[in-house]
């Protein structure tokens, strides 16, 4: 029918909306809190076709029910019991999959698609019913199509009585569904997000790292099925915790860098074996390290066993007011041109999508 | 599609023969039963099987299914005014509902054909629609999807601007009088002895017919003469479109005068069918296990809501109203005159006019000349109406006034030209450059600026040259001019009429 066509030209106008809009609905945080299951809702305005119309605030209107001068009456709306003639005007929420948004996202920012390392090797078998045969198990057999090929031989032979319809299929007449085996290659990845919850991270170093880990997480769900995360704070001690505390912790004190580094080590080595696992660590942190000597054994174990063993190990440093950002400065420093470290500098919730493109752009 | 059960069937027999009985003139009415998804497509394209694509019919679709899936609203009638009419009913409805459609139904039915206001809406509109289809997709062929459908955007954009009354009007050109400029072209008084002369003509008389003479002259360079409601019908003829986009703007002007007297007649559309409903359900129709989901489902239907009109609840009360007052002979020049509370309170000189009454209301009235003769004090504070406002202070809705006349003039308000600003074209050759000068009557509400500039935008669009409009912003006369570039806004001081 028709309406498909209409609907369909709708979405595609409301997805060119979406990509129209799409740096402010990356840098404001209303999408992630819509997120259902494997949809977002994305509150747009309201796809209409302007028309001179009154305004309503000085309109107001005639109503009905108990009450007197001054009391409340409530938000106008429509307020009939039954629908009309005429819709009510109504705040647009489309629904998109993660899948539709990574596109976005991908098409926004021109990323390239990952090439997942080495984990061809390992495949699974899935069986796949996709037609139908004259033989297979008793269990299999399909009753529509059996049916259909004994009313045909009823019908050809001249035996049909539309008066007494009734049908018997013979052995011939059978039919059953049939499968095959189909081969997947299994991608397995892990991302491991780290963050300094000291004190100089503040609320909004917090919700820029939300933000950001949020279309990351969309980015690589779309190339891995069954993405893991891991979430890792710390301040001078590092521990594993939850997503949600992990977004809501807030500590003060002092911070070593090296400890997340060691934790993350530590679960890559006993959880996620690195020639079966695509590994994505991130870091953000706001730059300040306790000492020098702790910098040198980030840059060690970053050198010794990140880069060998993971996809592409990747430090955000979020703008604060208490940071020094030295840690960066020491990376770029010591890092001069390595391809599997990127490092990122995020001074407000603006550059989030610069710096996704930065994360992102090696397609690694 | 399908045809009903015998047991709908046989439903609807009964129920077209009771509805007879009362008096009921329908056209014939067919009905079918559809799916949920099939009524919500059926109703997102406006209730016919066919429409011209356009993205705003899928958006409806998708807000309907959705409603629907999430449990949220349901369609449950669904009609449209055409010969034979077509109603819809839904599957998996239960029974007393489908019989409280189709009596509701059999009420719109009569209403369309035997109202005067819809007698001028063309009949066979499921053949047009589906001719406009086929017309609007010809072009997309032909020109390209994305052009037709940007312009039906635009068309859709001025759907409302359009004249309401004028299909009741026959146009008669009045022959123009040839010119007579030999006798007495200022129009100045007989002077049989010259020494009178500026006597019975003083020279500030002859100034001031001079000046009418000259602006009468004006006038008539002006064009249009008098301003232009049809604003889409003036378009049409005098803006320089294409074959193609003048026969788009045709038919969506076409659709919009289709429409146009279901919103002139929603309260008592809506009034007459619930009557009917009611009266023929409770009488004839139902048996005693289905009552109480009838009064259920009717009390939904007729809910009085603090923040909302409902034309359903409104429109069979004062249908009540009406038969009862003419019943009870509660009209004319003695039931007005009398000021005696308790004599009022129990009038009834058994006139029995009612039926009649109401038969003859439902003949010749619209909701604006139906709310100003039968809206009386009484019914309004029986029926606990008032006045709501936005309070700027507390930012919120707020209950204004009980005040009988209040409440009138809000309610004729908001149906007089359906709610929508009063826009005309004034002059087309504004400031002598060929520009459109378009002027709101403004009647104390402002437009809403926003939709105000994005609508001018594409008033231009169909000009082609620049576009003015004058109305009144809080409080002040405001020129809005858009030549293609950038939207001026100028502070005029006086009122629009005399720009």
């Amino acid at each position: 029918m028709s309406i498909r066509e209409d609907q369909s030209r709708f979405k595609d106008i409301v997805k060119g909306k979406v990509k129209e809009n799409f740096r402010r609905f990356v840098t404001q945080g209303e999408l992630i809190g819509k997120r259902e299951n494997e949809f977002v809702k994305i509150p747009l305005p309201q796809i209409d076709i302007p028309n001179f119309r009154y305004g309503p605030k000085q309109q107001g209107g005639v109503g009905q029910g108990q009450g007197e001068p001054g009391q409340e009456a409530g938000e106008p709306g429509d307020g009939q019991g039954q629908a009309g003639s005429t819709p009510g005007e109504h705040l647009l929420e489309v629904e998109m999959s993660l899948d539709e948004l990574a596109d976005l996202l991908g098409e926004h920012l021109e990323l390239p698609r990952i090439q997942p390392k080495g984990a061809k090797s390992l495949e699974s078998l899935k069986t796949k019913y996709s037609g139908i045969a004259p033989v297979g198990p008793e269990g299999l057999r399909n009753f529509k199509q059996s049916y259909k090929k004994a009313l045909k031989r009823y019908i050809s032979s001249g035996i049909y009585n539309p008066k007494e319809p009734a049908i018997v299929p013979i052995r011939p007449d059978f039919r059953y569904r049939s499968f095959k085996k189909v081969v997947q290659p299994q991608t397995k990845a892990v991302v491991i997000y780290m963050m300094d919850v000291s004190g100089s991270m503040g609320d909004e170093q917090k919700e820029i790292v939300r933000l950001e880990s949020f279309w990351i997480n969309t980015w690589l769900k779309k190339h891995y099925r069954g993405l893991e995360t891991r979430f890792i704070i710390h301040d001078a001690a590092a521990k594993e915790v939850d997503e949600d505390t992990f977004f809501r912790t807030s500590e003060s004190g002092g911070t070593l860098i090296s400890s997340a580094y060691k934790l993350a080590q530590q679960i890559i080595e006993t959880d996620y074996p690195p020639q079966d696992w695509n590994i994505y660590p991130f870091h953000f942190s706001d730059g300040d390290n306790w000492s020098g000597e702790d910098t040198r054994l980030c840059v060690r174990m970053i050198k010794e066993f990140f880069i060998p063993n993971v996809n592409i190990f990747s430090y955000g440093q979020v703008e604060s007011k208490y940071g020094s950002g030295q840690f960066l400065k020491d990376l770029q420093k010591d890092f001069p041109n390595e391809p599997g470290l990127t490092l990122s500098q995020i001074d407000s919730k603006d550059k989030i999508l610069d710096s996704i493109k930065e994360f992102l752009g090696k397609g690694k | 599609m399908g045809i009903l059960t015998p047991e709908l069937e046989r439903e609807r027999v009964r129920i077209l023969k009771a509805a007879e009985d009362f008096g009921l003139d329908c056209f014939e009415t067919i009905f079918e039963l559809v799916t949920y998804d099939q009524i919500n497509q059926i109703a997102a394209y406006g209730g016919f099987p066919v429409r011209y694509p356009h993205w705003k019919f899928g958006m409806e679709y998708e807000h309907m299914s959705k409603s629907y899936e999430y449990g949220l609203s349901k369609i449950y009638e669904m009609v449209i005014n055409n010969d034979p009419c077509y109603a819809y009913l839904m599957e998996g409805n239960m029974m007393m509902d489908q019989k409280l459609v189709m009596a509701h139904v059999f009420g719109h039915c009569d209403f369309f054909k035997n109202n005067i206001w819809f007698g001028k809406t063309n009949r066979k509109m499921m053949d047009q629609t589906a001719n406009h289809a086929v017309r609007i997709r010809r072009y997309m062929d032909r020109y390209g999807y994305d052009t037709v459908e940007s312009f039906v955007d635009i068309c859709l954009s001025l759907e409302n601007l359009i004249d309401r009354y004028s299909p009741y009007v026959e146009k008669t050109i009045v022959p123009k009088q040839p010119e007579n400029r030999s006798e007495n072209p200022l129009g100045l008084l007989r002077v049989d002895k010259p020494y009178m002369r500026d006597y019975i003509n003083p020279p500030d008389f002859v100034q001031s017919q001079k000046q009418k003479a000259q602006d009468k002259n004006l006038a008539k360079q002006k064009f249009p003469e008098t301003a232009e409601k049809d604003i889409l019908k003036f378009l049409m003829h005098y803006a320089p479109l294409e074959d193609w986009q003048q026969d788009v703007l045709s038919i969506i002007r076409d659709e919009a005068y289709y429409y146009s007297p279901q919103g002139m007649t929603k309260t008592m559309n809506e009034g007459w069918a619930s009557y009917w409903h009611s009266k023929i359900m409770t009488e004839k129709i139902l048996d005693d296990s289905e009552i109480i989901d009838f009064a259920d489902h009717h009390a939904g239907v007729m809910a009085m809501a603090p923040n909302g009109y409902n034309p359903y609840k409104v429109g069979i009360e004062l249908m009540r109203d009406i038969e009862d007052r003419w019943n009870k002979g509660r009209f004319g020049r003695e039931w007005e005159s009398c000021d005696d509370i308790k004599e009022r309170k129990n009038w009834d000189k058994k006139t029995n006019l009612g039926r009649e009454k109401i038969f003859e209301v439902r003949k010749i009235h619209n909701d604006v000349t139906f709310i100003d003769q039968f809206l009386t004090e009484d019914f309004c504070v029986r029926n606990k109406m008032f006045v709501y406002k936005f309070d700027k202070k507390t930012n919120r809705w707020v209950i204004d006034t009980k005040d009988f006349k209040a409440i009138k003039q809000k309610l004729l308000f908001m149906m007089t030209n359906f709610g929508q600003p009063i826009i005309k074209v004034e002059d087309a050759n504004f400031e002598n450059r060929g520009e459109l000068l378009l002027s709101h009557t403004h009647e104390g509400i402002d437009m809403q600026p926003d939709f105000m500039n994005e609508t001018l935008k594409n008033v231009f669009k169909i000009w082609q040259r620049p576009v003015n409009l004058v109305t009144v912003m809080e409080g002040d006369g405001h020129l809005y001019r858009f030549d293609g570039q950038e939207l001026v806004d100028k502070k005029i001081s006086t009122s629009p009429s005399n720009v």
